[in-house]
């Protein structure tokens, strides 16, 4: 059950959008999702969706894997297209029951949403597959660089990302293994009324907080015992460098942003 | 008591992490055994155990405890639960009660015992893992490592399983406290007459106690026999990198160099006598 969750879910590969600069695809993506919202026509927004489904076969990623990335927003699909679809006033074309109308706006206005939406997930879906938790989050500690001469905590707010990243693993394993162990004394986890399931939580996360804290504290002491004393003056194992081929991409979306602009631009002159 | 027929469990089925770690294991534990399991890191023993009491399920094969077959639609996994207690690996971190006995007593609780039941359990249960009377109103996270351990453990003892399972429960001990853990297991299973399995990376710990010992190599049973019999092979337990007995050691190194010796020695006592033996049998006025 636990195996489930897909937090950093990194596809290694050798792709050439796996070896774009983190920095460089933060801002694509970026990029990318003004394009969606922005886009006013359906000629208009199928500029993106080009735009990605190039970046997709470019990533040589299987298509399974973006299937998998869509599952859990299913529910919230459904229950904005109901929205739209039945609350859009306009010419009725189905009229459900007398009382529920479907009309041509909240037909458009509902397919319009779909696609902006699954376009959303699979594009940043495809930034956080062809990039290593670690590797964004270095990325975005450079980009928040600038911002620590107005003392932002650029540095610590990466560093605080990373161990987070790099414990959800050993929590999940953790949780797991607290879990089967107070099953094995005779926990009842999955059955129950509501009030005695919650109970059933405090077996498990009372000893899951006493580790939690007791890793903070192991692993505070082991990074002092290392000498860290913050970002100041501390080097990089991978440093993130940026050639020709990142800029040129770059264009490339500025490219496709500006296509979007004047399909828009277009619909309101003609 | 615990047999297991072709039992076989693979990891991360139909991805590329996938992993074999119990492969076709038939096992037969009788009833009342002090069982040794050993075996090196990723020899699938704590995959093993977690079959006996139905936490994992196999990929195939079966398993019965008492006859029956745990897997089998009309069992409670609940039920079996109570009859096989497991002991995990740093059982101290499963602890979260406010008090050491309400920790004791939750296994006892989910059984369903009145109240006095649990009570008698608890107390007789924290005394025979050495457990002061005055320790059990105490918070458990107020206590020193090796006393922590020792609650947890009772609080499995505590349900009296038929079957007592305990993975690795020295890890991390001193040898003073591997020790007095190993007595208490030895005398919890000389007062119940119940079947306990201990799980252990160290040979000379499995040795001194251990009835039988199972000997597991990549996933695969390499044999379940007496201690005698299973250091025979002290030669091939060191290929499949396991360390024997440092007098085990000794004994197969003297044979190696061509003195007729006992092969299956694994205690010091033991091999004391022996070696006695042997040089009254080379001295002159006895020949």
């Amino acid at each position: 059950m636990l195996k489930d969750i897909t937090i950093g879910q990194y596809f290694p590969g050798d792709s050439a959008v796996h070896k774009l600069d983190a920095r460089f695809k933060l801002v694509i993506t970026g990029i990318f999702i003004v394009m969606l919202f922005s886009a006013q026509t359906f000629p208009a927004l199928c500029v993106p969706l080009v735009f990605f489904i190039i970046a997709f076969a470019a990533s040589k990623l299987p298509v399974k894997l973006m299937a998998k990335c869509m599952r859990p927003i299913i529910p919230v699909i459904v229950i904005t297209s109901m929205l739209n679809l039945f609350f859009i006033d306009g010419v009725t074309v189905v009229s459900l029951l007398g009382k529920i109308n479907i009309s041509v706006q909240g037909l458009k206005t509902t397919v319009f949403m779909i696609i902006r939406l699954v376009a959303l997930i699979c594009g940043s879906s495809l930034l956080t597959y062809t990039t290593s938790p670690i590797t964004l989050t270095d990325a975005i500690e450079q980009m928040l660089k600038p911002l620590e001469k107005i003392k932002f905590p650029a540095h610590e707010l990466a560093m605080m990302m990373t161990i987070a990243l790099r414990f959800i693993p050993t929590l999940i394993e953790e949780t797991d293994k607290i879990m089967s162990a107070q099953k094995a004394r005779g926990a009842e986890l999955d059955s129950g009324t509501l009030i005695e399931r919650a109970k059933a939580l405090i077996p498990i996360l009372i000893p899951l907080f006493v580790s939690s804290f007791r890793r903070a504290e192991e692993l505070a002491l082991a990074m002092e015992c290392r000498c860290y004393n913050g970002g100041e003056g501390r080097t990089k194992l991978r440093v993130l460098v940026s050639d020709g081929s990142d800029y040129a991409v770059l264009c490339l979306s500025l490219l496709f942003f500006c296509g979007v602009i004047m399909l828009n631009i277009g619909k309101i002159v003609f | 008591m615990i047999k297991t027929e072709k039992l076989t469990y693979t990891y991360s089925i139909g991805t590329p992490f996938e992993k074999t770690a119990v492969d076709n294991v038939d096992l037969d534990i009788e009833e009342g055994t002090l069982v040794g399991i050993i075996g090196h890191t990723g020899s699938g023993k704590s995959t093993l155990i977690q079959h006996f009491n139905g936490l994992i399920k196999p990929t195939s094969g079966k398993v019965y405890i008492d006859g029956q077959d745990i897997f089998d639609k009309s069992v409670k996994l609940r039920d079996v639960r109570f009859k096989v207690g497991l002991v995990f690996q740093y059982p101290e971190y499963q602890i979260f009660e406010e008090t050491v006995y309400k920790d004791i007593a939750f296994g006892p609780k989910n059984m369903g015992l009145s109240e006095e039941e649990i009570k008698d359990r608890v107390t007789s249960t924290a005394q025979l893992v050495g457990l002061d009377s005055d320790l059990l109103e105490r918070s458990p996270f107020e206590l020193s490592g090796g006393q922590k351990r020792r609650v947890a453990i009772a609080g499995v003892m505590a349900m009296r399983p038929k079957v007592l399972i305990l993975d690795e429960p020295t890890a991390g001990l001193d040898p003073k406290g591997r020790e007095v853990i190993f007595d208490q297991i030895k005398e919890y299973h000389t007062r119940s007459g119940s079947t306990v399995l201990v799980v252990s990376h160290s040979m000379e710990d499995v040795a001194r106690f251990a009835e039988k010992i199972l000997v597991m190599n990549h996933g695969k049973k390499f044999c379940y026999d007496t201690p005698p019999e299973v250091f025979k092979r002290a030669d091939e337990i060191a290929e499949i990198g396991l360390s024997v007995p440092q007098v085990t050691r000794i004994f197969s190194i003297l044979r190696s160099r061509g003195v007729d010796i006992r092969g299956d020695v694994y205690t010091v006592e033991f091999a004391l006598k022996t070696i006695n033996e042997y040089l009254d049998g080379r001295r002159p006025e006895n020949a």
